[in-house]
């Protein structure tokens, strides 16, 4: 059975620690010398309050997690700490309710940036911080950052780590222990979201917007300073880092690890899923840039190539800034790149949705299931980079596939059934399953999505988690199995 | 020579048959009771009981006075082990090992004087593979030998009605493919062999060997019979060590479908091939063959552990309309039973693989030996050292060389050039001759050729 109180032990800690964390924006409030300073003080007390009072009262409780407790351990994280971290927003802006506040959060933390708030620009710098800085952290994931610093979740850490970790195969362990590999791939995001900071300030964004918008970027999260989003600059030279460095986070961070480790860039040639990712995101851009210049939406080629590109690639890696309202182009091209986006990135990147191995592995059994019609006797293998896919890994595929699909079509129903339009509700629910953000229609990038009602909220909510979470492992927590002896 | 074979497996025994014929005084060691009791009945030789790799039982087997030791035991591990300790504890001057993993194989290092310090590295299934893969390159061909790194080959050929040189003289193959440089070294006709002159008439029906440059030996082929189309698509029967390694030497260019009983090995198979396919199932199953379209298939391998197996999936695969099908077979009486019969080409492990061996045992500068109709003929690749003074072969042509009736100097090479032998060729020293020998009994007097005498003046 799963042990509540040692996992609840955990969580008091990683309340603690997500606490110091809402130092940093506080700090960013003094110094930045904002509206919002009194609210970080509160809010910092309330958390840490909470997490040293759940701390101290199951401080007898501690003992070592077992593979169960950690999906426990990792829907709680998930599902408390944006209610913590809404409190800056509450206490600053009273008239935001709790339901769009808390969807605030989640999609900040799921790195998927759809937004209730609108001028954006007016808000004080540290909540816009405070919002990206929360992409930043959920992008790489809070678990795994806990598991990196806190060697006390022990070899349970192991099994936290995959329950959070995006991808089918999660069993190659970069280092020998956990606690490594988890402090390398936070080294490895880390120091590339600097580089990042850099590339943008170079490209003429004051450092603040700097910080913000590499955080967003690297996150794949998509929350912006402005309610523009990239459009606020109108500068190429922008657009051209956020595109380079949003591929960049959209492949396996474990192939950057060894790539850095190795001081060479073999993995990437060696990583099947990356080269992949690329070549469908590049054919993509210039595709739809064709296809606007065919539909007369843009004048010439070149920029047709320019708003294409940076909007291909911020939806297909699951980011969602925008630099035009993308909602306006022929329908085809704001629906390909929602497609994208449901496969494109990399299993372990930060980005979301089905990833593109999953995407291969799905299309190479359709194609097996083609050729066992022909052949009956044969033996044939679903490989990927000359390796096999064990079957069981196969079929959790087909098992992910089905949830994911079951999940969207279900929310989409509610979501229609609630009384929105189908447009509306079903790109809704793909944009906040596979992380993105921006849907089309009404929740289009232009907009936000305050239209909706609090129950719709609640339904986006869910799938943001369901999709951060790579669904099973938030639902296996519901299942009666999982609770018993 | 003194020899001490270590595993009475299928390739320790068939060397210890091959080498006991020539004369060696042969120890084998086995931890098999069986098995060495069955071969000390059959052959003139000791055997000793226990594992190879302790040096007590290497002692017992008389390694200290034995001039070469051949590892051919079921482990890497241990031909390894024993090749070091015969060399550093034991004196043995030559070290021969059978090595299967790639691992090992893959760097040189491992096999130098000062780590297991093993002398020549053979991989029987490496061997075998190879000499299938050229009979599927060349399916008219019974058998394809190269020599000198691949720069010359023998090829022979079932002469057939309608080839143009059929019918007629030797002397007229240089009229009639002029730009080519070829030399008939050998012809059978029955099980008699016939020494090839300018005036032998070849007929339909002969085993004719051909020797020339390796780029030319289709058009020589082609003077000999009707050339089929070529290959594209190839059956393999047994997914073992050898089907494993044919299927991946030949998926690249050719469409293979391998045929394996064991479901966990298909399993290995498919991961292990990317373009082969696998099948699962029995290769003697009439219904698996047909729905695999085995009609269509040009050339069909069977290569299995079990010779009755690979006999009747051959058989079923002729009568199904394969064009050509190739059979592994262990046991001699087999062999001589089948070959030319039903199954175009019957391939004896023992005879193929034993060639890299036998080159250690020849006397003289022997860098290759191949071991031809089952043993009873044989092509060897020889170095001519020394000065004409020292030597009877420098310096002399061809027509003056003192060669025993029944062997021919097929060709020389000389450094990158191939040149082949006529009766006015001059050999030089450092020349590779390639020598072909109709009968067995012949080689001693061609081994003495290339001793550099000392007293000889």
């Amino acid at each position: 059975m799963v042990r509540v109180l040692p996992v609840l032990n955990v969580l008091g800690v990683v309340l603690t620690i997500f606490a110091v964390a809402m130092v940093v924006p506080a700090a960013v409030s003094f110094f930045m010398d904002d509206a919002a300073q009194h609210a970080y003080d509160e809010a910092v007390l309330i958390t840490l309050g909470a997490g040293l009072g759940l701390w101290a009262a199951t401080r007898y409780d501690r003992r070592e997690l077992q593979p169960r407790d950690g999906f426990l351990l990792v829907a709680l994280v998930w599902t408390i700490l944006p209610a913590f971290a809404t409190l800056p927003l509450i206490i600053f802006l009273p008239e935001l309710s709790f339901t769009d506040a808390y969807f605030e959060t989640v999609s900040g933390l799921t790195a998927s940036g759809a937004t209730v708030l609108s001028g954006l620009d007016t808000l004080p710098p540290s909540i816009n911080f405070w919002r990206t800085f929360l992409v930043w952290i959920g992008g790489m994931g809070v678990v795994v950052l806990a598991v990196a610093i806190l060697p006390l979740l022990g070899v349970g850490g192991s099994q936290i780590f995959k329950a959070e970790t995006p991808g089918p195969m999660k069993d190659t362990k970069l280092t020998p222990r956990i606690a490594e590999t988890a402090k390398g791939l936070w080294g490895v995001y880390a120091l590339i979201t600097l580089a990042c900071i850099a590339a943008f300030k170079l490209a003429g964004m004051t450092w603040f917007d700097a910080v913000v918008h590499a955080f967003s970027t690297m996150g794949l999260g998509g929350f912006a300073a402005y309610d523009a989003s990239f459009g606020h600059w109108n500068s190429p030279a922008i657009e051209v880092v956020a595109i380079f460095f949003m591929l960049v986070a959209g492949i396996n961070f474990a192939t950057h690890f060894v790539a850095f480790r190795k001081r060479q860039l073999t993995s990437y040639r060696d990583d099947p899923e990356a080269k992949l990712f690329l070549v469908v995101i590049i054919l993509s851009c210039f595709g739809i840039a064709w296809y606007l210049l065919g539909n007369h939406v843009y004048a010439d080629f070149w920029t047709a190539l320019r708003y294409a590109s940076f909007n291909v690639v911020s939806v297909a890696t699951t980011t969602g800034f925008s630099t035009t309202d993308y909602n306006q182009w022929p329908i085809f091209a704001p629906v390909w790149m929602l497609f994208l986006c449901c496969f494109a990135c990399c299993s372990g990147s930060t980005g979301g949705g089905i990833k593109m191995v999953r995407a291969v592995i799905m299309t190479k059994q359709a194609f097996r299931e083609l050729k066992r019609i022909v052949h009956p006797r044969a033996y044939i293998p679903v490989k990927l980079a000359g390796q096999v896919v064990e079957n069981n890994i196969v079929f959790a595929v087909l098992a992910f596939m089905m949830v994911y699909a079951g999940t969207i079509i279900s929310l989409t129903m509610l979501m229609a059934a609630s009384g929105l339009d189908i447009v509306t509700a079903f790109s809704a629910i793909v944009a906040c399953v596979n992380n993105t953000g921006p849907g089309l229609a009404q929740v289009g990038p232009a907009t936000t999505y305050a239209i909706l009602t609090d129950f719709q909220i609640w339904l986006c909510i869910t799938g943001l988690l369901l999709g951060r979470l790579e669904l099973l492992t938030l639902l296996v927590v519901f299942t009666p199995g999982f609770w018993r002896q | 020579m003194k020899i001490v074979i270590l595993g009475a497996g299928q390739v320790g025994s068939s060397v210890a048959e091959g080498l006991v014929s020539e004369q060696n005084d042969i120890t084998v060691i086995d931890t098999d009771h069986q098995r060495l009791h069955e071969l000390q009945d059959r052959l003139d030789m000791r055997t000793v009981f226990g594992n190879a790799a302790h040096p007590s039982v290497l002692a017992q087997a008389g390694i200290e006075d034995a001039d070469m030791l051949i590892a051919v035991t079921q482990s890497d591990e241990t031909n390894l082990v024993a090749c070091k300790l015969a060399h550093s504890l034991f004196n043995v001057p030559t070290r021969i090992a059978r090595i299967r993993a790639t691992d090992f194989l893959e760097n040189e290092r491992i096999f130098s004087p000062e780590n297991f310090a093993v002398d020549l590295v053979i991989c029987p299934e490496q061997i075998l593979t190879d000499y299938i893969f050229k009979l599927v390159q060349f399916p008219e061909a019974l058998q394809v030998l190269e020599f000198a790194h691949g720069k010359v080959s023998l090829v022979a050929v079932k002469a057939f009605q309608g080839g143009p040189l059929v019918g007629h003289q030797l002397s007229d193959l240089k009229q009639h493919i002029p730009s080519v440089d070829a030399r008939v070294a050998a012809i059978f006709r029955g099980d008699r062999p016939i020494v090839p002159e300018g005036d032998t008439v070849i007929e339909a029906g002969d085993e004719v060997f051909c020797m020339s440059a390796t780029h030319e030996i289709r058009q020589v082929m082609r003077e000999l019979r009707r050339m089929d189309k070529p290959v594209r698509r190839v059956m393999i029967a047994g997914g073992g060590n050898i089907g494993l390694r044919l299927a991946r030497a030949l998926e690249r260019d050719y469409l293979v479908k391998i045929v394996e009983h064991n479901k966990r090995r298909c399993e290995i198979l498919s991961g292990e091939l990317n373009n082969a396919l696998v099948l699962q199932g029995d290769a003697t199953d009439e219904s698996l063959l047909e729905s695999e379209n085995i009609e269509e298939m040009d050339v069909f391998v069977a290569v299995t552990n079990d010779d009755e197996n690979n006999i009747m999936s051959c058989l079923l695969a002729k009568r199904f309309g394969a064009r050509r099908v190739v059979s592994l077979i262990n046991r001699r009486s087999y062999v001589d039973l089948l070959q030319a019969g039903q199954i175009d080409i019957a391939i004896s492990p023992a005879q193929t693989t034993i060639g890299s061996l036998l080159a250690h045992v020849r006397r003289g500068d022997v860098t290759q030996v191949h071991s031809l109709r089952r043993g009873a003929a044989e092509a060897l690749e020889a170095v001519v050292h020394g000065d004409a003074s020292s030597c009877k072969l420098v310096g002399r042509r061809i027509e003056q060389i003192d060669l025993p009736k029944g062997s021919t100097i097929a060709a020389l090479v000389r450094g990158e050039q191939v040149i082949v032998g006529h009766h006015d060729t001059e050999v030089k020293a450092d020349d590779h001759l390639i020598i072909f020998v109709t009968n067995k009994k012949l080689l001693p007097s061609v081994e003495k050729l290339f001793q550099v005498g000392v007293g000889f003046l």
